[in-house]
């Protein structure tokens, strides 16, 4: 890695609040990791899921104005976001502009067309691609060794291939490529890309406390120690409604739901402070001293 | 020079898109044309009478059709104007239907290119000369590629027909993939004991040549006449002594070499004999295992044979084969399944192939018969099988149906149940494809005898609980999704061509999909041909296809060969390149160019010239495109024949211009 990366940072509404933290400890580690993040100056809602549901075109058009206004940031080797339901439409409504109809319609609701559409990458793509496991290794401050992790994708990060274009969509493996070049030991969970429920939370608990109990029930199968997500969604359902779960399945899993770029952070020696690790429901501390770190 | 010309209507595939009338209209006015009509169907007996006809009646010197491809009726017309009593060669084509009529819808400019069209045939015969074959002698042999169960058919029926036969196999024994199957459906006889004594037939033929673990290196000559170069494998055994007593299999230490014959299920020692009915059964050396070949100790082998047959620095041969045709029977291999990363992409001991199941459903195999569990050696309760792994799926890349795995599915949830009775099998499909004779009946018995269970659906995913294996999937007809705990997964892998069928299909120079088959020379009237005269398939290496029909197709092959060589002298094509001995300097630039080694070197009152050995040469042209000096000329595409084409076209051009 020679010299600075810039990029056009796109943190999402959920960085913003529900998972401040996966904000926080990603410009923590592009930081650490010479990517410099510039915020898409006047950035608004992606489009996910209230207006993709009801208008394409509605969607596209919110997610086309953030793109014009990434074109702003100098430099750029265009536009990254951590949130994989962000870079979903992101990437979907990029893709749809290349109809010319339904282009025209999407520029009518801007008020410039969009001319240029920069490539839009999740942060985990950029860390895997631009940094790499191989250039992460020599920089690790405190190796997370004994730690064992169930890496867990989420459904969308890697779906639909023709889409996303990035990594294997039912085997998906940057995530623990970069967390075994920290020490970390990558256990080979095998529902990576499987659904948690995502939005369910809200309408039908019943359907989250089903799918993501499974995902639970898996993980402490496979021996895990911990999750870790490249998800606000996955996180939240996992971590936050865990007791729920457990009560609903009757189980009693006690397992920290990491984002990975939390785990990357504690690795690179930054200020746990920086990553946010206080705001996990399930309390990681144990876990973490298990493997000689004090958060 | 007096010309006809017959436009086809070809039903409504030309007529609905073009005015045949105006083309023929068109033509009357065209140079040298004493006739022109229009004609249903110009292929047909009437059609072709109408021709005749014409020719006899008006003392026609040429006649050119306007219809579809030559590739579809060059040769009918050919032999229809030679009926007439004039030259074949005094004849062209003109395509109005493949590029013309199917791909326009403008009718009036459709007309327009068909009328342009004749006028370049025209133009083009106008130039034509006749041209007469050349007769050459045939070699009345043949080589088989492939012992698999076509080719060991094929093989057998040409030398029950009197002809010499060579039989290259890749591997040290024939038998192909039907050697590997426990049982064959929907009869559910054992497969080896029905392919077994067709497979000493082989061996014991007088007229049949076997070279095992030999590959074909490299390919020569033409129809009749082909130099085959066959690399004969080095087994490091000398093969003439050894008797396949089997002793230094005993005595081998290196008994952890993966065992290519049972699919890598089991563990076979570094020199083996691939199986009990190996046809040649002689030992052979695998030089990745053998431990004296690594570390250079060892050596127990060669004290252990009774024959001392080893050899441990025996070497590759080179055999040349000269042969009459070739018939290419390779086969097939099961597509790679672990780019499917939903089942497991071969991380998952307990999900296993087709082949690998029938492996362990083999008495004979390296479980002795026995179901077991790869992971550790449980007898199955719960076998889960998937259809259409890497087949019908376009997001793999294989969007062809494999044909065979609904039947070989329900064969092994038959034998499933044979062998564990208070085992449950499911079957996750999508349809069942069973059309031929008694295949029916037998996947209706495996659901109402044998207790399978079906679900039309496909399989999401399987993943690894506890011990046991997760199978998700979809019940379509239920509308629900369902869950099986599995013991055992087994993938119905479906086929593609065998590894390597490019490599041959260029040195045998016939065509092959994308999909590593060998293409026919028709989807519908040539199954057997390819376009290269001489060469014919037979069994998968042409499309998947279960045993009755890839028996068939050797059959077919064989019966082709021997049309072919029930003719002492064959026919030459002589649209060949032609050298103009007072134009050529000698140069051998063509000779360099030239892809089949047509062109060879010629001393004429002590100048250097070249010529064209015409029974070898394929009138592909790339030597006249490379000569400066316009010396070499492929005949009934000359330089003037091009030109007068050429001209007819932009001729018309200018005065539409004008």
């Amino acid at each position: 890695m020679t010299g600075k990366i810039r990029y056009a940072y796109y943190p999402g509404c959920s960085g913003q609040g529900t998972s401040v933290e996966y904000d926080t400890s990603t410009r923590a580690v592009c930081a650490a990791l010479d990517i410099e993040l510039v915020d898409i100056p006047d950035w608004n809602c992606c489009g996910s899921s209230p207006a993709h549901t009801v208008d394409h075109h509605l969607s596209a058009a919110l997610s086309c104005r953030n793109l014009a206004q990434a074109a702003q940031v100098e430099g750029a080797r265009g536009v990254i976001t951590p949130c994989p339901s962000c870079l979903s439409n992101l990437k979907t409504s990029a893709r749809r502009m290349a109809d010319p109809d339904f282009a025209a319609r999407v520029n009518k609701l801007l008020d410039k067309p969009l001319r240029h559409i920069p490539p839009v990458k999740s942060v985990l793509q950029a860390l895997f691609e631009d940094v790499g496991p191989d250039a992460l290794y020599p920089r690790v401050f405190k190796r997370l060794e004994g730690l064992k992790l169930a890496p867990y994708y989420g459904c969308i990060m890697n779906r639909p291939p023709q889409i996303m274009e990035f990594d294997d969509h039912e085997h998906p493996v940057a995530m623990d490529r970069l967390l075994e070049a920290v020490g970390a030991t990558a256990l080979p969970f095998p529902l990576k890309v499987e659904c948690c429920g995502a939005s369910y939370g809200v309408a039908r608990q019943d359907i989250v406390e089903r799918l993501s109990g499974r995902l639970l029930d898996a993980a402490a199968a496979c021996g895990a120690d911990a999750f870790v997500t490249a998800c606000p969604l996955c996180q939240m359902n996992l971590d936050l409604r865990q007791d729920q779960i457990n009560a609903a399945n009757k189980t009693g899993h006690r397992i920290p739901v990491f984002y990975y770029t939390q785990l990357l952070g504690l690795a690179l020696g930054l200020d746990p402070k920086a990553l946010g690790l206080d705001k996990l429901a399930v309390s990681p501390r144990d876990v973490l001293a298990a493997v000689g770190v004090r958060a | 020079m007096k010309i006809g010309v017959f436009v086809c209507h070809c039903g409504s595939n030309i007529a609905g898109t073009v005015d045949v009338a105006k083309v023929a209209e068109a033509a009357k006015a065209m140079p040298d044309v004493a006739f022109a009509s229009d004609t249903m169907y110009a292929c047909s007996e009437p059609g072709q009478e109408g021709i005749i006809k014409a020719i006899q009646e008006k003392g026609l010197d040429g006649a050119v059709v306007a219809s579809c491809t030559p590739r579809m009726h060059g040769p009918t017309f050919m032999r229809t104007v030679a009926r007439a009593g004039l030259n074949p060669y005094m004849f062209e084509m003109a395509n109005i239907r493949e590029h013309v009529s199917w791909i326009g819808r403008n009718k009036e400019a459709n007309t327009r290119k068909a009328i342009d069209l004749v006028k370049m045939a025209v133009a083009k015969l106008g130039q034509n000369r006749p041209l007469y074959p050349k007769t050459f002698a045939v070699n009345k042999r043949v080589l088989v590629i492939g012992g698999g169960v076509a080719g060991i058919q094929a093989a057998l029926d040409c030398a029950e027909g009197g002809l010499d036969v060579v039989l290259v196999e890749k591997t040290s024994s024939i038998g192909g993939k039907m050697a590997k199957l426990d049982k064959t459906f929907p009869t559910v006889d054992c497969s080896s004991c029905i392919l077994g004594p067709k497979m000493v037939d082989v061996a014991q033929h007088p007229r049949i040549t076997l070279h095992a673990s030999s590959e074909v290196e490299d390919v020569f000559g033409y129809v009749g006449n082909f130099q085959v170069e066959v690399r004969k494998k080095a087994p490091y055994v000398d093969w003439k002594a050894c008797t396949g007593c089997g002793a230094c299999m005993e005595k081998c230490p290196a008994k952890k070499s993966p065992d290519p014959f049972n699919e890598l299920v089991g563990r076979t020692t570094a020199i083996n004999i691939p199986f009990p009915q190996a046809i040649p059964k002689k030992a052979s050396i695998d030089p990745t295992a053998c431990i004296r070949f690594k570390t250079g100790k060892c050596g127990v082998c060669a004290k252990i044979c009774p024959t001392k047959a080893i050899r441990y620095d025996q070497q590759d041969e080179m055999v040349t084969e000269e042969v009459g045709a070739i018939v290419a029977a390779t086969g097939y291999d099961l597509m790679d399944w672990t780019v499917y990363g939903q089942y497991g992409a071969g991380r998952y001991p307990d999900v296993v192939t087709s082949l690998q199941y029938e492996r362990m459903l083999s008495a004979s195999g390296p479980t002795g018969g026995h179901i077991k569990r790869p992971s550790d050696g449980r007898e199955p309760k719960n076998v889960v099988f998937i259809q259409c792994v890497g087949s019908r799926d376009p997001s793999v890349g294989r969007p062809y149906c494999t044909g065979f795995c609904c039947m070989y599915t329900a064969k092994q949830a038959v034998l499933t149940k044979d062998h564990i009775p208070d085992s449950q099998s499911y079957v996750f499909y999508m349809d069942i494809r069973a059309p031929g004779k008694m295949y029916d009946e037998f996947t209706r018995r495996a659901v109402e005898e044998y207790g399978t269970q079906y679900v039309r659906g496909r399989v999401s995913m399987v993943y690894p609980m506890g011990d046991k294996l997760v199978v998700r999937g979809a019940d379509t007809l239920a509308g629900t999704q369902v869950e099986v705990l599995a013991d055992l997964v087994v993938l119905a892998v479906g086929a593609e061509g065998a590894k390597g069928s490019p490599h041959l299909a260029e040195k045998l120079r016939i065509s092959y999909d994308s999909y590593g088959f060998f293409m026919e020379g028709h989807p519908k009237l040539k199954p057997v041909e390819t376009n290269t005269a001489g060469v014919y398939l037979a069994g998968c290496s042409q499309g998947p296809k279960d045993i009755p029909t890839s028996v068939a197709q050797g059959s077919a092959a064989a019966a082709k060969v021997l049309g072919l060589f029930s003719k002492d002298q064959l026919q030459s094509d002589p649209q060949v390149a032609k050298v103009d001995l007072k134009r050529c300097v000698g140069c051998m630039k063509c000779a360099l160019t030239c892809p089949f080694g047509a062109i060879k070197e010629l001393e004429t009152r002590g100048e250097m010239k070249v010529e064209v050995i015409e029974t070898v040469c394929q009138g592909c042209g790339i030597c006249t495109s490379t000569c400066r000096q316009g010396a070499i000329q492929l005949q009934n595409f000359t330089d003037n024949q091009i030109l007068a084409e050429v001209n007819a076209l932009l001729l018309t051009a200018e005065e539409e211009g004008a």
